[in-house]
């Protein structure tokens, strides 16, 4: 195995297009489960962490932010919660302290995992990941056409990510997971919900219910036209209850040990529900603070 | 590989590191520190709680060349004076209040208790829980390392004054 360990970005795309085996590493919270139980042995190991403008954000000349591959979920939390709150949710759900300081969302959409819990906040807000090879310079791929398979994703094996592009929160997002504990927990099944109020849409990801996350498009077409945008009307119970079983419809779980099909199928109606009217009952304060 | 890495203070220099290899195997098993305990190599438990560049973490899950050139502190790192029999005001705790058991979970808790302490000096119950989720006892002696953390701050609090 060989240790790969470039400084700057550019030596950074360099090695992995002269190594395209090797596996990018950040916080190492999978990349290192898996080479201490020998489940894959790389062929080498690119180590991101000095790379230090992956570990910074800033805002385009659009407004829009750029959050680096390796910033990691605590700081996601502490400098971004407030533009990217449902993010900054999600975030606050992954494993412990000691694994939030490590983990990265860049990591998060490396591993592809369809439990990964940064994917449903980052679908549910139209997020881009940009990545980028020496060869080709940078693409930018939605991330709801990112995750291609089981823990597979559209990267080439000479490209790296070098950031998420994501607008900041215009309305209220929400971001729930089931799971045993409140802590050190992979989903059962996750859910995330953003009102995008100025464009009268609604955005929607999944976790861990289907072989990747994926946005309930038919949920978010029936929410987009049934919410009363303007008059900020209380939701009804039909509309959240119809809401919930399009999102279950949507979904495509299997059983395994965290739980079965049927219960997740379940168990995301009601988190859809539960999230739809947190986040309308704050779209409806909102008004009554700006009256 | 050769790895250069400051560990407690000191510059150490290790050579014939497979690149695969943990900082915690190389903590453990090359420079004689087993205070950071080698239990899950899977991020769940937290025994191998220490500072990285300031930042606990867990050292089964940073490889080994990862941590060239950076600092790291174990337990072993945290009393004052290693010469003299002084502990850490949470390790103190931890005795007096009857939080070690088996004691194998323990020297993460402490690393981890002590970040929480620099971070949030009077940390509320829900803070406490939340800084040692990672942290499992398996004696589920959680009870008493909670009032550990309680009265750790209180000294750390007086001392202050």
């Amino acid at each position: 195995m060989d240790f790969l360990r470039p400084l700057t970005w550019a030596d950074a795309l360099a090695a992995q297009a002269a190594q395209p085996g090797a596996t990018p590493v950040q916080g190492g919270t999978d990349v290192m489960v898996e080479i201490n139980f020998d489940a894959r042995r790389p062929e080498a190991l690119l180590d991101l962490n000095p790379v230090r403008e992956l570990a910074e954000h800033e805002t385009l000349p659009d407004g829009t932010l750029r959050v680096g591959a390796g910033v990691p979920y605590v700081r996601l939390i502490s400098e971004l919660g407030d533009r990217l709150p449902g993010l900054a949710q999600a975030s606050r759900t992954v494993g412990s302290p000691q694994i939030r300081n490590r983990g990265t969302a860049g990591g998060n959409l490396g591993a592809a995992s369809p439990a990964g819990d940064c994917h449903p906040p980052l679908l549910a807000s139209d997020a881009i990941v940009e990545v980028e090879s020496s060869a080709r310079g940078t693409r930018l791929i939605p991330v709801a056409e990112f995750f291609t398979g089981v823990k597979r994703n559209a990267l080439e094996p000479d490209e790296l990510i070098r950031a998420i592009r994501v607008a900041p929160a215009s309305g209220p997002q929400y971001f729930a997971k089931i799971g045993t504990r409140n802590a050190m927990v992979i989903a059962v099944c996750s859910f995330a919900i953003a009102l995008h109020p100025a464009e009268r849409r609604v955005g929607t990801g999944i976790g861990s219910a289907a072989p990747t996350p994926r946005r309930a498009t038919a949920a978010e077409e029936f929410l987009s036209g049934e919410l009363d945008w303007d008059g900020r009307g209380p939701l009804s119970i039909s509309a959240a209850r119809r809401f919930g079983d399009l999102v279950r419809e949507a979904a495509a779980p299997i059983d395994d040990v965290r739980g079965t099909a049927d219960y997740r199928r379940h168990a995301l109606s009601v988190l859809a529900r539960r999230t739809l009217t947190w986040a309308w009952n704050d779209y409806r304060a909102d008004r009554e603070e700006a009256s | 590989m050769r790895v250069n890495v400051t560990v407690n203070g000191a510059k150490k220099t290790v050579d014939d590191v497979w690149e695969g290899e943990s900082l915690l195997y190389v903590l453990r098993e090359r420079m004689g520190l087993p205070g950071s305990k080698n239990a899950c190599e899977q991020g769940e438990c937290g025994s191998c709680t220490v500072y990285l560049d300031g930042v606990p973490v867990c050292a089964c899950l940073v490889a080994a060349g990862q941590a060239e050139g950076r600092e790291v502190r174990t337990v072993e790192g945290l009393a004052p004076d290693p010469d003299r029999e002084e502990l850490d005001p949470v390790q103190q705790a931890f005795l007096e209040a009857g939080a070690v058991q088996c004691g194998f979970c323990t020297p993460g808790l402490v690393v981890q208790s002590h970040d929480l302490l620099e971070r949030v000096p009077e940390p509320s119950d829900a803070e406490i829980r939340e800084a040692l989720a990672g942290n499992l006892c398996r004696c589920t002696g959680y009870e008493k390392i909670l009032d550990a953390v309680r009265l750790a701050a209180r000294r750390k609090a007086e001392a202050k004054q």
